[in-house]
Order: structure tokens, then sequence, then C-alpha cells
């Protein structure tokens, strides 16, 4: 079965790669990796795929605020020529434009807030309708049915939320795991079907965006510092059993470590969903590179194979993300918090 | 778009998004979800002590019928051992019974026996006089002159006993 399975992926695969190298042999000498970090980065557009000079994209809308003119909407397309859908300066479009970079541009340089619903943005709604309505359906058949074993929705949710409860709350907060569960779990599901969608091809890599980490990490810090106990504060300020001199430097050194946790938070997700990303299209880029039916047959195997690491990669950076949270708000609010050092 | 530059657009969307999610999720998911689920487990809770004490209770009934079992069986050898003894002493019994009347029979008639051949030998020596009175008398009667003739009365006489 695994046998037939890999046999006609591995057909699949030259036949579409025989497709795509093609299609971007047809575009020329152009810097053939360039699309690798298109990828990676957040996008005013959804490009989705080029066959010869069809672009085929999903415009998205971009919103703007500045003090002077209120409130602006655009569409993507509005900034773009719409033969080879470039962005560029010269494009611009009533006082706006979008650079050959993606950035949005004022061109009088005003200043102006930019709140546009990227590719990003829409995978991110996306990412929220798909857990919402998972748990919301989950909660509907305990709603409905009781106490009773799970199934459906409730018996995908359920192994988590227990595996949640149990094994990440209660073990790293201790006794007063309850408050913070229901915050872990959505982080938990978030996080992880964020890394899992992300991974279909043509997704975007939001879980790998530091925006995206860098809320998350926000919350966690803020929640970390406002349950923080006397204890916590304590260990911060007056860390116990060091000399009053050496107090000067630790407690810059323990205030500084208030913010290197979640700035860790940030990177690791970030920078564990963005490499996965790059090697999996880095693998894809050398077909193109070498123009070569050989290497890309190999490089999809290995784009297969790097495939199957980030799903591994994507549970096990939701549960570390999860994990240090937990700790966190655990170091936060534990009642003894001396008696382990 | 940079990579490590946060877009404001995207922090702005990202934490309303993700906001928005967590709150929908604590009020209308998270908390009937847990509660459903302490509801749960707190049911097995009870429906496992529940079968352990059953397991426990099956034990001691077990215990007890076994108890009851092991104390039939007891009682039951102890009353065929009785009636085996009773029976050998009953066998045993008959036999010195039989003995002891067989005994008292061949005394009986030993008794009997000796009784008869008392009798009969007096019967015996009655004849026997009675014999010799007639001889006597047929020996007188008979005139005696010679021995000749009394040998040959005396002939005739034990010839007419022998023919009696």
């Amino acid at each position: 079965m695994t046998r037939k399975i890999l046999a006609l992926s591995l057909l699949i695969s030259a036949f579409l790669l025989g497709f795509t190298g093609n299609t971007q042999a047809a575009g020329g000498e152009e810097d053939k990796t360039s699309f690798i970090m298109h990828h990676v980065k957040d996008s005013h557009e959804w490009h989705f795929a080029t066959f010869g000079h069809t672009h085929v994209t999903l415009p998205l809308p971009v919103i703007v605020y500045s003090g002077d003119r209120g409130l602006e909407f655009f569409k993507s397309s509005d900034f773009q020529n719409h033969e080879t859908h470039a962005f560029g300066e010269e494009f611009a479009h009533e006082g706006y434009y979008i650079d050959e970079h993606d950035h949005l541009g004022r061109v009088d340089h005003g200043s102006f807030i930019e709140f546009s619903i990227t590719k990003n943005v829409v995978m991110l709604f996306i990412v929220l309708i798909f857990v919402g309505w998972l748990a919301l359906s989950a909660a509907a058949f305990y709603k409905k049915n009781g106490a009773v074993a799970p199934k459906g929705a409730a018996a995908i949710i359920e192994p988590i939320v227990i595996f949640v409860r149990d094994d990440i709350a209660k073990e790293s907060i201790g006794p007063q795991y309850k408050r913070f569960v229901p915050y872990l779990i959505t982080l938990f599901l978030f996080v992880w079907f964020g890394n899992l969608l992300g991974l279909i091809p043509g997704a975007a890599n939001m879980t790998g965006n530091i925006a995206v980490t860098l809320v998350l990490a926000v919350l966690t810090f803020i929640i970390t510092n406002v349950n923080g106990n006397k204890d916590y504060w304590k260990h911060v300020f007056m860390t116990p059993g060091v000399p009053p001199l050496m107090l000067l430097i630790i407690v810059p050194v323990e205030i500084i470590g208030l913010f290197t946790k979640p700035f860790a938070l940030m990177v690791r997700l970030f920078v564990a969903i963005t490499a996965g990303h790059i090697v999996i299209l880095g693998f894809i880029a050398l077909a193109f590179i070498f123009e070569s039916y050989t290497i890309g047959v190999a490089s999809t195997l290995m784009v297969t194979f790097i495939n199957l690491i980030e799903l591994l990669v994507a549970t096990i950076q939701a549960y570390v993300f999860t994990l240090f949270s937990a700790m966190y708000i655990g170091s936060a609010v534990a009642e003894h918090a001396h008696a382990d050092h | 778009m940079d990579l490590i530059t946060p877009g404001t657009g995207l922090i702005f969307w990202q934490l309303f998004g993700f906001l928005g999610l967590l709150f929908i999720l604590i009020k209308f998911a998270w908390k009937p979800m847990l509660a459903a689920l302490d509801e749960r487990e707190g049911s097995i809770n009870n429906a496992l002590k529940a079968a352990e004490t059953a397991r426990n209770e099956m034990a001691n009934l077990k215990a007890e019928n076994e108890k009851l079992l092991a104390d039939a069986r007891l009682e039951r050898d102890t009353i065929l051992k009785k009636a085996q003894d009773a029976s050998v002493k009953m066998v045993d019994d008959a036999k010195a019974e039989a003995v002891k009347a067989g005994a008292l029979m061949i005394e009986n008639a030993k008794a009997v026996i000796e009784t008869e051949k008392k009798a009969a030998l007096a019967d015996v020596k009655t004849q026997v006089a009675s014999l010799s009175l007639a001889v006597t008398e047929k020996l007188l009667r008979a005139n005696l002159s010679d021995d000749k003739s009394q040998k040959d009365l005396v002939e005739g006489f034990i010839k007419e006993l022998k023919l009696n």
C-alpha cells in the first residue's frame, strides 16, 4: 500500500514538476529563488500560481488610516500593473503606492497606519474560523449529549483539551491551573492549526510571521505578569539569598529576563515555521535552478520528507509555545517559588 | 513586506482576531466542555468505585460460598464415615449374633442328642432285660436235660432273635 502510494506520488510529482518547470523556465533567466522570500513574507495580494503570463491571484483590501485623510479602503490590484501584476511606485493610486518589496508608501511622505487585510490576515481569519468552528461544534456535542463518550469534532478536540489541561497546564502551573486552561487550549489550537494549514501548498506562512508570534508572546507576557504574585515580584526585585550589592546586577538581569521570555517565544515559533517553509521551497527551487527532471524527482522526494518533518515541527512548536507559556504563568503564580531553588 | 519587522495591520488583526476567538471559545466552548469533561470524569470515577465495590462484594460472596461448600463437604465426609462405621458395626454385630446363635443351636442339638442317646440306651437296656427274662423263662420251661439240648435251645433262641 505504502509502496503504491509512494510510486503514485512520485509519478504525479514528476508530472507536476514537468509543468511548473516549463512555466517557470518560460519566465526567463530571472532570479529563480525570489519566490521563496516572497512566499515567506506577508503580501498585499494572494498569489496562487502563474501559468505563462496568466497570474492567478486574489486581490486583497488595502486599509489605511491617516490623521489628515481618515480611514480609506483600496484594492491591492489598484496598485499594480494589470498585465504583470507587479507592484511599483509608478503605479500609485490616490496618493498611495505599493513598492516592489510589497511595502505600502505614501507619495507625499505623510504618516499613516495600515490595517490592510493582507495575505496573512486572510490566513489568520481562515485559521480563526477553522479553530472556532471545530471548538464550537465540539462544544455543541457536549451540550447536546452531556457527559458521554466523544464523537465527531468532540473526538478530535477532546484529547487535545485533556492533553493541554493535564500534561501542560496541571503539570506546569500547579494547583491554580484551571484559570489558564482556556487560554492555553486556544493558544495550542491556534498555533497548531496555523502551522498545519500553513503547510498546505498555496497557503500563507501565518504562524511564521513575526507579527503573529509577537501578539501571542505579548498575550502570554501580559497574562504572566498580571497574575504574578508576591513571590514572583519579590524574586524579581529582591531576589532572595543574594547580597544587597549583588542586587544591583541581579535586579536588572531579572527585569531583562521578564522580557526575554516572551521574546524567546516570539522568535522560536517565527523561526521554526519560517525556516521550515524556506527549506521546503529551497528544495523546490533546486528543480528550477538545475532545470533537470532528475533533480526535480529527487528534490520532490526531499520535499515530501521535509513536509513530514514539518508536520512534526508544527505539532512540536505548538506544544512548546503552549508549554513555555504555561511554565511562565506557572512561575508567576507558584505559591512557594523558592522551595525548588 | 519585511521578514522581521512586524506589520501594524497584521498585529492589529491578530490581536483582535485572537482575542475575539479566545473570548468566544471561553464562553461557548471551553467552559461547557471542561465542565462536561469534569462531570464525565466524576461519573467514570464513581462507576469505577462502584465496580470495585461490586467486585469486592462478589469476592466476599464467593469466599462465603466456598466456605459453605467446604463445610458441606466436611459434613458429608463425617456423615459418610459415621454411616460406614455404623454399617461395619452392624455387620460385625450380626456376625457375632449369628455365631452365638449357631453355638446355642449346636449346644441344644448336642443336649437333645444326649437325651435321645440316653433314652435309646435305656430302651435297649429294658429290651435286653426283657429278652434275658424271656430267654430265662424259655430255658426254664424247656427240658434241660443235657448240654446239647441246652445248646440247641440257646441257638434256637438266638436264631429266633436274629429273625426278629
